[in-house]
C-alpha cells in the first residue's frame, strides 16, 4: 500500500505506519496523526473562545431588547428580511461545498477540492456583496448610528434613540460576522492554491477540515443572527 | 526512601563538555527573533515582562512618594489619577496575566510533558508578537500623557468625559487579550495531545492541572472582555449611547461584562502562582504532595466557580439584593478549593525535612500573605463589611495580598527554582534568601497598615488625605522602599549569575520531574530521545530508579 491512512499512521503496530518524513509533518510531532488531532483539537478550542466572543454581544443584544422591545420591533421593521433569506441559503450553500471540499481532500481528488474550495469562496464573497449592499442602503437611509443618524421615526419619535441603539448592535453584530468571513476567504485563497498544487490527501488532509470546522461555525453565527435582527418583531 | 540530601545530589553531570543547548544552538537577534523554540520564546517574556514591571512598579513608587503626605503637593490629582490607572494596567494585562503562564509555563510545561514543543509552535511566537503590539500601545499612551479612567474602564466616564488616551490603551489591552487566548489554547492542545508514553492525566505533575486551568480561564473569559472593550471604543468613537444612560444605555452592563472577565482574570493570575508552589513544595519537602488529587482538582473546581461570582464587584452598584446574596453566597464558595490547596500543601510540609532554599521560602511567604489575602477576600464577600469598606485601601490591601504576596511570590519562587534548568547556572543562596527576606518584610509593612487605613475609611484614588491617616501611610511608604530593594536585588545577582554563578547540573534540587531528567540547559528539542514515564507523580524513589536505569542503560 503506497499510501497508508491516517487510521495506519495513528496505529503504529501496522506495518506500512513507517513513511518517514512526510513533507507536512512537523517536527515536533510523533507522527501525521497526533499531528491531525492537535490541529482539530485547537480549531475546537478556537471556536469556543469565538462562542463566548459572540456570546457577549448576544448577552447585550438580549439586555436591550428586554429593555426597549419596541424600539427593537421598529428596527427589525428596517431590514430587508427577502434579502437576508436569500443571502442565508446562500451561506448555507457554502456550508455544503466546503463540506464536500473536506471529502474531496480526505479522498484525495485534487480537481473536486480546488472546485470545491473556490465555489465556497465564491458565495461567500456573494454573501458579503449583499451585505455591502444592505449596509448602504442603511446609510442612505440616515440608520448608521452616531453622527451619521439622521433619521427619525416619524410614527413614534420616542423610539428614534433606541432604533440608533439597534441599528447599533446590528452593525457591530454583522459586521463582526462579516470580518470573521473576510478572514476566512482569505485562508480559502491560501487552501485553494494549496490544493490544486496537491498537497492535500488521504493522509494529510488537516488544514481542509479545520477550515472547514470555522466556516461552519461561522455560518452557525449567521443562522442566530438572521432571526434576531431581521424576523423578530 | 533513601537519605539523599539536597547536597549530595545524584545526578550531577560528568562531562566536561559544553553540549549544545537551546541557547548556543544558534546566534544572532534574528534566530531569538524568528525562533520557535517555546525556550527561547519563554526568554523573550521573560525580558519584556521584567520591563512592564519595572515600569509599573516605578509608577507605584511615584504613587507611594505623594501618599508620604497628607497634602496632594507632589503631583495634581490628575496626575495620579494616571499614575493609578496606568499602574493598574501595565501591571495587570502586561505583567501578571503573561508573568508566568508565558514564561515559566512556556518554558517547563512542554518539557514536564516530554514533549519537543508546544502543539503550535508558530502561534507561541505570534502570541509574544502580539503583545508586543498591545504593550507598545501602553508604552505609547505613557509617553504622549497617559489614561485617567482607572484599570477598569467605568463607563460613561471612559466613553463620555475623559478626554484622555482612551482608545489606544483599550485596544492595547484588546490586542493583548488575544495573546493570552492564543497561549492558552496552545497549552490545552499541548496538554492533551503532547504527552510523553506512560504519562497519563493522573501522573502530571500539579503544575500542568493549574496551567490547565488557567488555559480554561483564559480561553472562556478573555473574548469577553474583548467585545466588551470593542463595544467601549466604538461608543466612544461613534457617540453612542450603548453605556450611556443619558442615551438610553445602561451603564452597570459595562461593569457586569468587565467583571465577567477580570474576575476570572484574578484566578488567571493566581491558578499558575499555585502551579509553581506545589512544584516547589514537592521538591523541598522531597514528597508527594498531600491529597494529589484533592490539589488536582481544586484548580479546575476553582476555574469553574471563578466564572460565578463576578458581581461582588458590583454590590455598591445598584444590583438587586437577591442577587447580591447569591453572589456573594458564590464568593465564599471559592474560598473551598482555595483552602484545600493551602491545607494540603501545610500537610505536605508536615514533619517532612523541609530544605529552606530560596524557592521555599518564597513559598512560605506566599501561603502566609495568600491566606491573608483569602480570608480579607470572605471579609469582602460579605454583603455588610462589602458596602463598609468598599473602595477603600482595605480593597487595596486585600488585593495586593493576592496578586503580589501571592501571584509574585510564586513567580520568584518559580525564578529561582528554574532558573538552574533555564541558564544552567545556580543564582547566589545567600544573596537570594536576602531578598526573599526584604520581600516578605517590605511587602508586609507596605501593605498592611493599608487593611487598617482602610478599615478606619481611607478611600482608595485620592492624592490626598485626612492627616489621622498619615502615621499609616509613611509606614506604607518605607515599605515599599524595602520591597523595591527586594525586587532589584534579584535583577542584580540573577544577571550576575549568567556568568559566574556555579554550574547546575542535571537535577540541581533532586527533585522530581521530566525536566529535571533533561540536561541543563535543555538541547533544542528538550530531549535527545522522547522519555517514557513509569513514575506516578512526585514518586522520588521510583524517578531515581528510572533516571538510574536511563543512565546506565
Amino acid at each position: 500500500m503506497a499510501n497508508p491512512t491516517l487510521h495506519d499512521l495513528q496505529h503504529p503496530g501496522s506495518e506500512e505506519a513507517h513513511v518517514p518524513h512526510h513533507p507536512f509533518l512537523q517536527h515536533h510531532f510523533e507522527d501525521l496523526g497526533q499531528q491531525h488531532e492537535a490541529s482539530t483539537l485547537g480549531m475546537w478550542f478556537f471556536v469556543a473562545q469565538e462562542i463566548l466572543f459572540f456570546g457577549g454581544i448576544f448577552a447585550a443584544y438580549t439586555v436591550y431588547r428586554v429593555m426597549y422591545p419596541a424600539a427593537w420591533s421598529a428596527g427589525a421593521h428596517h431590514q430587508n428580511w427577502r434579502i437576508g433569506f436569500a443571502n442565508t441559503i446562500v451561506l448555507i450553500a457554502s456550508s455544503l461545498t466546503m463540506a464536500l471540499a473536506v471529502w474531496g481532500a480526505q479522498g484525495a481528488k485534487r480537481k473536486f477540492t480546488t472546485l470545491m474550495l473556490v465555489l465556497t469562496l465564491f458565495l461567500g464573497m456573494t454573501f458579503i456583496g449583499v451585505k455591502a449592499f444592505e449596509y448602504r442602503e442603511h446609510i442612505h437611509e440616515g440608520l448608521f448610528p452616531g453622527s451619521a443618524f439622521t433619521y427619525v421615526d416619524h410614527e413614534h419619535p420616542e423610539l428614534t434613540r433606541g432604533v440608533e441603539l439597534f441599528m447599533l448592535f446590528y452593525f457591530i453584530m454583522t459586521g463582526l460576522h462579516a470580518l470573521h468571513m473576510i478572514i476566512g476567504a482569505g485562508l480559502l485563497i491560501w487552501f485553494i492554491r494549496r490544493s490544486w498544487r496537491g498537497d492535500f490527501g488521504e493522509e494529510y488532509y488537516s488544514p481542509v477540515e479545520i477550515m472547514g470546522l470555522y466556516w461552519h461555525f461561522v455560518d452557525i453565527v449567521w443562522i442566530f443572527l438572521f432571526p434576531l435582527l431581521y424576523l423578530i418583531h | 526512601m533513601t537519605t539523599t540530601t539536597i547536597d549530595d545530589a545524584p545526578f550531577i553531570e560528568p562531562s566536561a563538555t559544553a553540549p549544545r543547548n537551546y541557547l548556543n544552538d544558534e546566534y544572532g537577534v534574528l534566530s531569538w527573533l524568528l525562533t520557535r523554540d517555546h525556550k527561547r520564546i519563554a526568554v523573550l517574556y521573560a525580558i519584556s515582562v521584567t520591563v512592564f514591571f519595572m515600569v509599573g512598579g516605578i509608577i507605584a513608587f511615584m504613587m507611594r512618594l505623594e501618599l508620604l503626605t497628607p497634602e496632594g503637593d507632589l503631583f495634581t490629582s490628575d496626575t495620579y489619577n494616571k499614575l493609578f490607572t496606568l499602574h493598574g494596567i501595565v501591571m495587570i494585562f502586561f505583567f501578571l496575566i503573561p508573568a508566568i503562564p508565558a514564561v515559566l509555563g512556556n518554558f517547563i510545561l512542554p518539557i514536564m510533558l516530554g514533549a519537543k514543543d508546544l502543539a503550535f509552535p508558530k502561534i507561541n511566537l505570534l502570541s509574544w508578537y502580539i503583545y508586543m503590539i498591545g504593550g507598545s500601545f501602553g508604552i505609547y499612551v505613557i509617553i504622549t500623557g497617559g489614561v485617567d479612567t482607572g484599570w477598569t474602564f467605568y463607563t460613561p466616564f471612559s466613553t463620555q468625559y475623559s478626554n484622555t488616551h482612551v482608545f489606544a490603551v483599550t485596544l492595547g489591552a484588546f490586542i493583548t487579550g488575544f495573546s493570552s487566548i492564543l497561549t492558552g489554547l496552545n497549552f490545552l492542545v499541548t496538554i492533551h495531545r503532547m504527552r510523553a508514553p506512560g504519562l497519563t492525566w493522573f501522573r502530571l505533575p500539579l503544575f500542568v492541572w493549574s496551567m490547565y486551568a488557567t488555559s480554561v480561564v483564559i480561553m472562556l473569559a478573555t473574548p469577553v472582555l474583548a467585545i466588551t472593550l470593542v463595544l467601549l471604543m466604538v461608543e466612544r468613537t461613534l457617540h453612542v449611547g450603548i453605556f450611556d444612560p443619558a442615551l438610553g444605555g445602561d451603564p452597570v452592563l459595562y461593569q457586569h461584562m468587565f467583571w465577567f472577565y477580570s474576575h476570572p482574570a484574578v484566578y488567571i493570575m493566581i491558578l499558575p502562582g499555585m502551579a509553581v508552589i506545589s512544584e516547589c513544595v514537592a521538591a523541598f519537602t522531597r514528597k508527594k504532595i498531600f491529597g494529589y488529587k484533592f490539589v488536582a482538582f481544586s484548580s479546575l473546581a476553582i476555574a469553574f466557580l471563578g466564572f460565578l461570582v463576578w458581581a461582588h464587584h458590583l454590590f455598591v452598584a445598584g444590583i438587586s439584593i437577591y442577587s447580591a446574596m447569591v453572589f456573594s453566597f458564590l464568593s465564599m464558595i471559592v474560598a473551598v478549593p482555595s483552602a484545600i490547596k493551602v491545607f494540603n500543601w501545610t500537610a505536605t510540609m508536615y514533619r517532612a525535612s523541609v530544605s529552606w532554599q530560596t524557592p521555599m521560602l518564597y513559598v512560605l511567604g506566599f501561603i502566609g500573605l495568600f491566606t491573608i489575602g483569602g480570608v480579607t477576600g470572605l471579609f469582602l464577600a460579605a454583603l455588610g463589611i462589602d458596602v463598609h469598606v468598599h473602595d477603600s485601601y482595605f480593597v487595596v490591601a486585600h488585593f495586593h495580598y493576592i496578586m503580589v504576596g501571592g501571584t509574585i511570590m510564586a513567580y520568584l519562587a518559580g525564578i529561582h527554582y528554574w532558573w538552574p534548568k533555564i541558564t544552567g547556572r545556580m543564582y547566589p543562596e545567600w544573596w537570594a534568601r536576602l531578598s526573599a527576606l526584604l520581600v516578605f518584610v517590605g511587602f508586609n509593612l507596605t501593605f498592611f497598615p493599608q487593611f487598617l487605613v482602610g478599615y478606619v475609611g481611607m478611600p482608595r484614588r485620592y492624592h490626598a488625605y485626612a492627616p489621622e491617616f498619615q502615621v499609616l501611610n509613611v509606614l506604607s511608604t518605607a515599605g515599599a522602599t524595602i520591597l523595591a530593594a527586594g525586587y532589584l536585588l534579584p535583577m542584580i545577582y540573577l544577571f550576575w549569575s549568567l556568568k559566574f554563578g556555579r554550574k547546575a547540573g542535571t537535577n540541581p534540587w533532586g527533585a522530581v520531574g521530566l525536566e529535571w531528567a533533561t540536561s541543563s540547559p535543555p538541547p533544542k528539542e528538550n530531549f535527545h530521545e522522547t522519555p517514557v514515564v513509569t513514575w506516578e507523580a512526585y514518586d522520588y524513589p521510583a524517578f531515581l530508579k528510572a533516571m538510574r536505569e536511563t543512565q546506565h542503560g
